[in-house]
């Protein structure tokens, strides 16, 4: 098939082979298991248990609120110990609302057991239903409610799915392992999403750094006439959706839309298996595969991590630290989180957790810009990185925005070669930061003035209503008036004749 | 672990300014190092001076600037900056020349605008064009090869004098270079073809064994360095092509109008300061545009310019002041040549698809 080619982009040290090919290990149970309420995007999902509850694995702890929002289960079974604010893994470290579970355990499932046998013969609403309730959340690190992308097919005519298995951050293998050994059941799952899609092809896209998993996929899906694996060339930012598209089709997803405006939606593959999962077995998502790298760890590999198991005791399991990691990183090294510390649960967004050495992060002191225009031919999305951040640093949001801070994915391809060592990125999150809270404060003032002139409106109605009021009674008292005299004058009269 | 919560990446490309600054250097040594060979100890003597007097009046900047003396100090681009003005002085310039050069160069040409990466001229351009304005004798004072190790060369005593304009019995032979030759000459209504017979030879040109500025001469070495900065990625092809590619197309053009009086490709690209400026003046990070397509543009102008200037200018040579020129045109270039945004028109608007065609 003929590739495009995208724009930009830059050839990050992969760093992968410590982990690459390293059996997904299964990591023990941790002695309490801390659960977050949002762990996707979207509205935090609300709890329905209590604590002192004892809950079976795979239990429903909370569930979602709203279209954009997912709920979450017991990875274990256990007891609930506490409903309440605890750390995320999130860089600023601030809790947000969290369900602390202790297992006992016995790791006794809640009864799962379908009422199909063949999925295919299930509504596609059914499908994304089940979806939704199993709380699957987009797996390559976004975690978008993937149900919601399964009910895409309602407003958009989609031509095929793609499944995103580029994974073009450097470090991560968990992608690629789940590929080499799990290859059935993502084709399965890919078939169970194309038939909730209602589409006949998909494209499964690989960077042609994993040569296993594209054996693996080819080998699973030989006999499917619609599955197609893509091997795409290793450039990151690849695993951009609207890049991975660009490679794959030529089109560019229009700006401020989605791919689905051009017919396509894209899956990430460890999304396809927890779907496969989900609608085969009836398990929710309670676990995923976290890749743990970096040059600071002892035994690199990847892990099938519970969600919720504090990444002390994922990084214990790895053997500790050899030294002390200069950064502890969330994902990937160019679009990762920093993490405030090891006390921090895995989450389904979790696909890596790197503890980096300061060599690794090469960071060094950041000198003046010297308009080499590196960044600009990095940029996968024909920005000018230096002309934003010089915006964005003298405040200028409105200017920023003029040089396209919208349209930047934040892939960080830009700071990886600047040579001046600008954290380039930094300053784009702060705009964007900006923007949002300009927004709001805008959004605010508005709602305010609209209440003020609505009560103003309000005010001057019942004003005149009550003016209208009072000159109607005064001339209700008018016309009494009125009568009365003449009844008045009636009667003196009738008097006066009387008298007469 | 306590760093920052600082945005990613976290992980870098091993690159900095000042690994720009030293392959740019270690490009420049073969060519610089034929230079000193050929002219002599009064080269390495305003070689030494003008980098020493670029990076003390750098330093005394920061001073007075308030700005970290040792932070920036050692980003290697003073000293790049007066190699480069070095490079394109007469080879046995007095040593006030190197320093008022370095002051023009530093000063006016990089601090007074903020220092690295805000001036809008190539530094040791500005202290080239205005020597050659307020001196114009010292700055084309030729002296044919005197190359070292040979009875010619001046000795330790004769160069410090020679250097340091004290008297001086030093029987110096004066030359003009190939370029001035050929404008005086054809001023004087000698045609090309009468010119050539003595002088026109691409072998010596190539090598540089002629007489020019100090580190201009060796053709072939300049191309080397220049093609180790491309191989090494440190600069692009984009800006030597362009420019290489229009001062050849239009000596080309002229030539073939009328070869009695316009030197053809070959001549133009040997001679005088086309390859280094081709290579590393014009490519300077900071005053070429930011875009491929920008530096195009740039390029192609900067050539058209140095064609123009030898030509038709008063100057033998214009590359000095045809990147000086084009750079003022930089901020313009990367205004109106920008990149397409990703999914939208170059006018900006969102890409709309027929809707057939999804």
């Amino acid at each position: 098939m003929k590739l495009f080619k995208i724009r930009g982009g830059v050839h990050p040290f992969e760093n992968k082979e410590a982990t690459a090919g390293s059996k997904i290990m299964p990591v023990p149970l941790a002695k309490k298991l801390f659960i977050p309420l949002q762990q996707h995007i979207g509205a935090p999902a609300e709890p329905i248990v209590k604590r002192g509850d004892k809950v079976l694995k795979g239990q429903l702890l909370a569930d979602s609120q709203g279209v954009i929002s997912a709920p979450v289960h017991a990875p274990t079974s256990g007891t609930v110990i506490a409903i309440g604010k605890y750390p995320a893994p999130h860089p600023s470290g601030l809790p947000v609302r969290t369900i602390i579970i202790e297992p006992d355990g016995e790791q006794r499932w809640i009864d799962i057991s379908l009422p199909y046998d063949d999925p295919f013969n299930l509504d596609p609403d059914e499908i994304s239903a089940r979806v939704a309730a199993a709380g699957i959340v987009g797996m390559g690190g976004a975690t978008f409610p993937s149900a919601v992308k399964l009910n895409l097919r309602k407003r958009y005519q989609l031509k095929q799915l793609v499944i995103n298995a580029a994974e073009c951050e450097p470090y991560l293998t968990c992608d690629d392992q789940l590929m080499r050994e799990h290859a059935s059941e993502i084709v399965d799952g890919i078939c169970i999403m194309m038939h909730a899609l209602q589409v006949i092809k998909t494209t499964v896209a690989i960077e042609a750094n994993k040569p296993e998993a594209i054996q693996a996929i080819e080998e699973a899906s030989k006999d499917l006439a619609g599955v197609s694996v893509i091997t795409v060339p290793v450039r990151y930012p690849m695993g951009s959706e609207k890049h991975l598209v660009q490679t794959l089709t030529g089109k560019e997803t229009p700006a401020r839309a989605l791919t689905a405006d051009i017919g396509i939606v894209v899956h990430n593959v460890a999304t396809a298996h927890a779907v496969q999962q989900c609608i085969r077995y009836g398990r929710p998502l309670i676990d995923r595969v976290v890749t743990v790298s970096g040059g600071a760890v002892k035994n690199p590999g990847n892990y099938l991590t519970p969600i919720g198991t504090p990444i002390s005791m994922l990084i214990d399991f790895a053997g500790g630290f050899k030294i002390e990691p200069a950064r502890l990183i969330g994902g990937g090294p160019m679009m990762g989180q920093p993490l405030s510390g090891t006390k921090v649960p895995i989450v389904k967004g979790s696909g890596g957790i790197l503890a980096l050495t300061a060599e690794e992060i090469s960071q060094k002191q950041t000198m003046p810009c010297i308009r080499c225009g590196a960044c600009v031919t990095a940029c996968p999305c024909g920005l000018l990185p230096l002309d934003m951040a010089n915006r964005a640093r003298s405040n200028d949001l409105e200017g920023a925005v003029k040089f396209g801070l919208m349209d930047c994915i934040a892939c960080g391809s830009c700071a990886y070669v600047c040579p001046s060592h600008i954290p380039l990125v930094q300053y784009f999150n702060f705009a964007k930061g900006a923007i949002i809270e300009k927004q709001r404060g805008q959004h605010k003032q508005e709602e305010t003035r609209r209440l003020a002139e609505a009560r103003t409106i309000r005010m001057k109605e019942q004003a005149q209503a009550k003016r209208e009021m009072m000159a109607k009674r005064k001339a209700e008292m008018a016309a009494k008036k009125a009568q009365e005299e003449k009844k008045l004058n009636a009667k003196q009269r009738s008097d006066a004749e009387a008298s007469a | 672990m306590t760093a920052s919560p600082i945005s990613g990446p976290y992980t870098h490309e091993k690159t900095s300014i000042s690994r720009t600054m030293i392959w740019v250097m270690v490009a420049l040594a073969p060519a610089t190092a034929f230079g000193i060979y050929q002219f002599g100890l009064p080269a390495l003597w305003l070689f030494l001076i003008t980098i020493f007097a670029c990076v003390v009046i750098e330093a005394v900047s920061f001073y007075i600037a308030g700005k970290p003396i040792k932070l920036y100090l050692f980003d290697g681009s003073a000293i790049l900056t007066g190699w480069l003005l070095a490079m394109t002085l007469p080879p046995w310039a007095p040593w006030w020349i190197a320093v008022v050069g370095a002051f023009l160069a530093i000063v006016v040409g990089k601090q007074v605008f903020g220092g690295i990466g805000q001036n809008l001229f190539n530094p040791a351009m500005v202290a080239r064009v205005a020597l050659l304005i307020s001196f114009p004798l010292e700055m084309t004072s030729w002296v044919a090869p005197h190359p070292l190790f040979t009875e010619i060369s001046p000795g330790f005593i004769d160069s410090l004098r020679i250097t340091f304009n004290l008297q001086n019995e030093f029987d110096a032979v004066s030359s003009a270079t190939i370029l001035g030759h050929i404008k005086t000459e054809l001023s004087r209504g000698i045609t090309l073809p009468e010119i050539w017979v003595d002088i026109f030879n691409p072998f010596s040109l190539a090598v540089g064994t002629v007489s020019g500025s100090l580190g201009e001469t060796s053709a072939i070495l300049i191309l080397i360095g220049g093609l180790l900065l491309l191989f090494l990625r440190i600069i692009s092809w984009h800006i030597p092509v362009s420019m290489m590619l229009s001062i050849a197309l239009l000596a080309t053009v002229f030539n073939w109008i009328n070869p009695e009086h316009y030197p053809h490709a070959l001549f133009h690209l040997l001679s005088g300061a086309t390859l280094l400026g081709a290579f590393f003046i014009a490519t300077d990070l900071v005053t070429s545009p930011i875009t491929k397509k920008g530096q195009l543009v740039f390029g192609a102008g900067c050539g058209a310019l140095v064609f123009i200037i030898r030509t038709w200018a008063g100057f033998p040579e214009g590359m000095a002041f045809a990147v000086m020129l084009m750079n003022g045109f930089t901020p313009l270039i990367d205004h109106y040549i920008k990149p397409r945004v990703y999914g939208r028109t170059r006018k900006g608007e969102p890409i709309a698809y027929d809707s057939d065609a999804r």
